[in-house]
């Protein structure tokens, strides 16, 4: 089976610093690679964008960010729509845009559903990141958004694509909107930090007219009678629980220590939640 | 060698030299002159004619040379002429005229460089990459990088990535893991834009001139932001200049000032303090007089508790990452984001100890970059008050007992007083958790869950930017309370206890620190012993001339504007030797000094980084300021406020050398400590300066050519290249690499020390009683009180919980006991600002450096956190929470109107639950300015939402910035400017 090009990229690090960003902004403008791509407009491109998703409400609240950039789908949307042969899919797994093919073929800016695809206006053509495809066919190990990282989200890395399915197995990893069938070599782990939601409170309890935090307390999340998660509050009296379905519907939280609990339930809907502060009772 | 030989084979060398570097033949052609070096009885002699770049020669005596190289006696032109060079030895004969250049200053400048040129012309530099692609290296602000070029030409830029062959990076093993760094130079945003920097459309590439200005005529200076400007020539541009000082300099000393930011491009050579400053000394001018901006409440504040006064008033910071890794149970970052400020060394340090379960707590009002990487509990006091949480813990951990008894017993003085004002003995008011709630907005609850962890476990306190101080809620008004509140909170935590101590993991990697190469702060090639820290190492081992400005006198930088408009303005002034340095008046104008009638600008955007910016464009327009001069780079906003803009190339356009994050000693030494590995990096000039732009040595150069100063300011014609040779040299570098390979590779990575050797942990030795024995040259000798090495540099040599310095100047702002004084502009107390209810936050960017990356045509643009495209327009951003956003009718992305009674700014709104409400957060680092109307009072699109500040000083005895907790109001933009400055009352 032949090796072809992954990227897998772990939510959970990257914070925004936006290097891979830039660095793909300072490969690819100013400079046509001739068999690759024409250079990007100096400004308004974002072919590796990232998207902010802010979950929670004060005071908990989770800020995650999700690199998005043309996925080199084996299936891509865009080669069905390109007319003139505009775009190929290499036998390593990557999706090259021809910059004169492509010429005046703007539906191809809509026919990528990631919106991984931008219209040059002076040129009069469609662009997306190329997997840096002209510096890996030079001998680089990674593209310019891994070399640049500081926080290592990104590994290139390239297998056949058994084996990148045993390592998407073993990692848990996710690809974007994988129900649209487009197969994407673009992986994501802790993908939940942007598609999930969480639960979160603060319990407290009265000592003697002094509110305090209630920490160690044994937290039960229960959805329609089967438990979904068991949690301590911390020292804050705070607890979370994460990756839970938007739009899932009710849930009971029970807390408990050993002469102290509380019970309550709420509705969880598109977005994560924030209970708020809740006192346990003497049992 | 005989001289007779030498001289002979000078023009020997240079006729094989234009035979094998066809660039040689051509620099000889540019100028046709007899050039004539002699002994001074003339007793030995040759002449070098140069015409049309044909070189004839004889021996003697020449009847009318243009130049003429004069030596005093044989002996010294012979050592003065055999390589290698002995450099003490030729700077004694420069400048005890031993060796006398005679003839037009240009002429000879030019002919010592083609001369000195044979000794470097076969130089080889940069790494080939194959295709034409050859990989230079340069550094910036943001760190080293590599730059790839191909037919003269930025192909791209990196981060570098270490080799087999550099030095191998440090481990640190902590409860049973083993932690290595990765064997590369992280960055930050704005070094990975600077391609784009170098290309964009605000590039200056040509001296030019106001269109109304006219030297000799009407000067029209309050169209000065207004008018356009015209190309003219480097000639026509440095004549002006030049005799702009020679007609301000006949008014009387210290009509020429001086301003430049606060930093400048990465390179020792090319930085302000050196290459502008040498210039300047040799010109004579009115400083503006920098207070410690970013340090306010360490330097003004902390100081008197601890001393430190050569780290403006933070603390030492040695094997902190070690001893935090493997002791600390919880780091407490307050008012701390490193990611966001000081790049990405630091974070996978705090990654590992999250993954050794080390407990993180943020408090910030705005859930920051680090806290929301990091993670753990966020606690949002209301902006500027956090000094009053800080007394609850200690209220906390004085009733239950959980302080470092024997410390504060043994080490520390004062602590009974501080004890009774906490518990409310001597004021009636105990800082009891319920107390702060009022204030902050912070639970109660939370207080004291935090005061019994942190007081029960082991903690580091990130206080400050770098986790061992700077920055924070140290900058605001109730700094200087906030950042004596951070001391005090360590000394009864016991400072420098095993687990104890300042940091976030950001300082104190364990580097070597005795590997000398010198940090910008040390001056370079400024021979400024006054102004720089030229004289710790860098005047002893880089011999250069000596400059001192004859001028004394200063204007304080935030007063500038009143300085130039009412003629007067009085600072503080910012001498770190001693602590009670800062308690020296300084008046302008100074005794027998003239007023400021010309302003050399170095860059700088003051309107987007000085707090009531508008007050500038009154400065910039006022008649008194006959000549403004502004060499920048970029067009930034107050560009077009000035006379003449002379063209500056960027650092990829000319030659420099430096070491990432190396201030050197002077305010913060061994800041390399926050990477972790040491890089110096030789800053290859890899492409040619751009249109008719020269570096900034090249353009002082010119304009001292002028005034007959080119040859002392050049010490004879050095160029930037052999003035990095020279920097090379001077250090342990030229020890440890060949000048050839480290001109071939570009950068050094300094080993580390070997674990045995490694400095020891900050503070140790006061929390153990033993004599100092950290790596650091402070206090000064003279400061201790006791024995040398002995105690702290305080009156009592002790920790002082009661500042006894400060009861020696009796300012309110700053009793000898800390004590809770509300911010200022508090909604509740100021009915005549209750149209303003919200509160600003203006931390330092997080994409630009300062303003630096902020140019228009900048990548970070494009940054959706960082500016906003609308109609056309980048707006930059400004965050603010969903209820107080909601409740105005904004959306996400919408344009907003942020104003007061200073100013009115509009940006794009970015929603977020990151704030609490009430709070609205925008960076202090615009580039950019466009009045809608009257400049200076109408509402700006480009984003200096710094002019909502105050200008007034945090402290009434001292001088420094209060930004960060002003009320303002905010609307959507409606597009219509209806706004008009008030008097604040």
């Amino acid at each position: 089976m032949a090796k072809k090009w992954n990227m897998i990229v772990d939510v959970e690090k990257c914070d925004n610093c936006r290097l891979c960003f830039l660095a793909v902004k300072d490969e690819y403008t100013g400079n046509d690679f001739a068999g690759y791509s024409a250079a990007q407009p100096s400004l308004g491109h974002s072919w590796l964008d990232i998207k902010r998703k802010e979950r929670g409400t004060y005071p908990i609240v989770r800020a995650n960010f999700l690199p998005v950039m043309c996925n080199h789908c084996d299936n891509p949307p865009c080669l069905q729509n390109a007319k003139n042969g505009a775009i190929k899919k290499r036998e390593d797994g990557i999706v090259l845009i021809d910059p004169e093919k492509s010429k005046g073929q703007k539906q191809l800016v809509d026919s990528c559903p990631y919106g991984a695809i931008s219209w040059n206006e002076e040129k009069e053509i469609p662009q997306a990141w190329t997997f840096d495809a002209h510096l890996l066919d030079e001998g680089w190990k990674k593209t310019r958004a891994e070399q640049a990282c500081p926080m290592d989200v990104f590994r290139t890395i390239k297998v056949d694509d058994k084996e990148m399915q045993q390592i998407q197995a073993r990692e848990g990893l996710e690809v974007l909107e994988p129900q649209l069938g487009t197969k994407p070599r673009i992986y994501y782990k802790n993908l939940h930090l942007i598609t999930k939601c969480f639960v979160g409170g603060t319990i407290t309890q009265n000592l003697g007219s002094v509110e305090e935090c209630a920490s160690q307390v044994d937290v039960i999340l229960e959805k329609e009678g089967q438990t979904v998660g068991k949690t301590k509050t911390d020292i804050f009296g705070e607890f979370v629980f994460d990756g839970l379905e938007p739009n899932s519907g009710i849930y009971h939280l029970r807390a408990k220590s050993t002469s102290w609990q509380l019970t309550t339930e709420f509705n969880l809907g598109e977005e994560s939640k924030y209970l708020g502060v809740l006192e346990l009772q003497t049992k | 060698m005989k001289l007779s030989v030498i001289l002979w084979g000078i023009p020997q060398a240079m006729r094989a030299a234009s035979k094998f570097y066809p660039e040689y033949a051509t620099r000889l052609k540019e100028k046709n002159l007899v050039a004539q070096f002699k002994v001074r009885d003339n007793s030995i002699g040759r002449w070098i004619k140069l015409e049309d770049g044909k070189i004839s020669t004889g021996s003697g005596i020449h009847q009318n040379p243009d130049i003429t190289i004069d030596f005093k006696s044989k002996a010294i032109a012979e050592s003065f002429l055999t390589p290698p060079i002995n450099l003490l030895e030729r700077i004694d004969a420069a400048k005890n005229y031993k060796v006398v250049l005679e003839g037009p200053d240009d002429l000879a400048v030019w002919f010592m460089r083609v001369t000195s040129q044979l000794l470097t012309i076969h130089w080889k530099f940069g790494t080939d990459m194959g295709n034409g692609v050859t990989r230079y290296t340069s550094g910036t602000n943001g760190g080293p990088i590599f730059v790839y070029v191909k037919d003269g030409k930025i192909l791209r830029t990196s981060p570098m990535d270490f080799d087999e062959n550099d030095a191998e990076s440090w481990s640190i093993t902590a409860r049973g893991q083993t932690f290595k760094p990765r064997r590369r130079a992280t960055v930050a945003a704005h070094a990975m834009c600077q391609k784009s920097m170098v290309y964009s459309k605000g590039r200056i590439l040509y001296p030019m001139k106001r269109l109304d200005f006219d030297p000799n005529g009407e000067r029209n200076q309050q169209n000065r932001g207004k008018s356009e400007f015209e190309r003219i020539s480097w000639d026509e541009a440095l004549e002006i200049v030049a005799n702009e000082i020679k007609r301000a300099k006949a008014v009387g000393p210290g009509a020429i000032a001086v301003d430049h930011g606060s930093h400048h491009q990465w390179g020792n050579l090319g930085h302000y303090l050196s290459a502008f400053n040498r210039f300047w000394n040799l010109i004579g001018v009115t400083k503006l007089m920098h207070s410690p901006d970013s340090w306010e409440g360490w330097f003004w504040g902390a100081m008197h508790h601890w001393g430190n006064s050569l780290r403006l008033g933070c603390p030492e910071f040695y094997g902190t990452v070690e001893d935090c890794l493997k002791e600390a149970e919880m780091i407490v970052f307050w008012s701390s984001d490193p990611d966001t400020t000081y790049g990405y060394e630091g974070a996978q340090r705090r990654e590992w100890a999250k993954q050794l379960g080390i407990k993180m707590v943020h408090i910030d009002p705005f859930l920051n970059h680090t806290a929301a990487h990091v993670g753990g509990k966020w606690i949002s006091p209301r902006p500027g008050t956090d000094p009053a949480l800080a007394q609850a813990i200690c209220y906390i951990w004085i009733t239950e007992g959980l302080y470092d008894k024997k410390f504060v017993e043994e080490r520390t003085n004062g602590f009974d007083e501080w004890k009774a004002y906490i518990l409310g003995e001597s004021d009636g008011v105990p800082k009891t958790p319920e107390w702060q709630e009022n204030e902050t907005g912070v639970p109660a609850r939370d207080v004291r869950a935090l005061a019994r962890e942190w007081g029960m476990k082991k903690t580091y306190l990130g206080a400050g930017s770098w986790g061992c101080g700077v920055g924070g809620a140290g900058r605001g008004p109730t700094g200087m309370q906030w950042a004596r509140m951070m001391t005090i909170l360590a000394a009864m935590q016991g400072w420098g206890r095993p687990g104890v101590n300042f940091g976030n993991l950001q300082f104190g990697s364990p580097l070597d620190f005795n590997f000398y190469f010198p940090g910008y702060g040390e001056g370079s090639i400024s021979g400024d012993l006054a102004f720089s820290a030229n004289s710790a190492n860098n005047y002893q081992r880089m011999p250069h001339i000596v400059t001192m400005s004859t001028v004394r006198q200063s204007i304080p930088r935030i007063w500038f504007p009143e300085a130039i408009t009412e003629g007067k303005a009085s600072g503080y002034i910012t001498d770190v030797s001693s602590v009670q340095g800062q308690f020296f008046p300084f008046f302008y104008p100074s005794p027998g000094h003239a007023r400021v009638e010309m302003l050399y600008k170095y860059g700088s955007q003051l309107l987007g980084t000085m707090v009531a910016g508008n007050r500038w464009t009154k400065a910039y327009q006022h008649e008194s300021l006959k000549f403004i001069v502004n060499q920048s780079v970029w067009h930034e906003g107050e560009t077009p406020f000035a006379d003449i803009i002379l063209p500056a190339c960027t650092v990829f356009e000319k030659w420099d050398i430096g070491e990432w994050y190396n201030v050197g000693a002077g305010y913060v030494h061994h800041m390399y400590s926050m990477n972790n590995h040491r890089v110096i990096s030789l800053q290859h000039k890899c492409i040619e300066p751009l249109g008719e732009s020269k570096s900034d040595y090249e353009i002082f150069l010119a304009i001292c050519e002028k005034l007959n100063l080119g040859a002392v300011y050049s010490e004879g014609g050095t160029t930037e290249l052999e003035w990095c040779k020279r920097v090379f040299d001077s250090s342990d570098l030229s020890k440890y690499i060949s000048w050839r390979q480290f001109l071939k590779k570009g950068y050094y990575v300094v080993p580390a020390d070997p674990e045995a050797a490694r400095a020891t942990v900050a503070n140790r030795w006061y929390y153990e009683g033993r004599k100092k024995d950290t790596p650091e040259p402070y206090p000064l000798p003279s400061d201790y009180v006791g024995s040398y090495l002995d105690g702290l540099q305080t009156t009592s040599g002790k920790f002082e919980f009661i500042a006894e310095t400060l009861k020696k100047i009796d300012d309110p702002d700053r009793p000898p006991l800390n004590k809770y004084m509300p911010t200022y502009e508090k909604p509740e107390t100021h009915p005549e600002l209750a149209e303003f209810p919200l509160k600003l936050q203006t931390a330092h960017t997080r994409y630009a450096y300062h303003v630096m990356g902020d140019a228009e045509g900048s990548t970070l643009s494009d940054i959706r956190e960082h500016r906003i495209l609308k109609d056309g327009r980048y707006y930059f951003v400004a965050r603010m929470n969903k209820q107080d956003a909601e409740a105005r009718g904004i959306k996400d992305g919408d344009l907003i109107r942020l104003w007061n009674n200073r100013a009115s700014v509009v940006c794009a709104a970015q929603i977020t639950e990151r704030l609490r409400p009430g709070v609205v957060s925008a960076y202090s680092g615009s580039a950019r300015y466009k009045p809608t109307g009257k400049i200076g009072e109408s509402t700006d699109l480009g984003g200096c939402v710094n002019m909502l500040n105050p200008k007034e000083s945090i402290t009434k005895k001292g001088h420094g910035i209060k930004p960060n907790a002003v009320l303002i109001q905010v609307e959507k933009w409606t597009g219509t400017d209806n706004w008009k400055p008030k008097e604040a009352k």
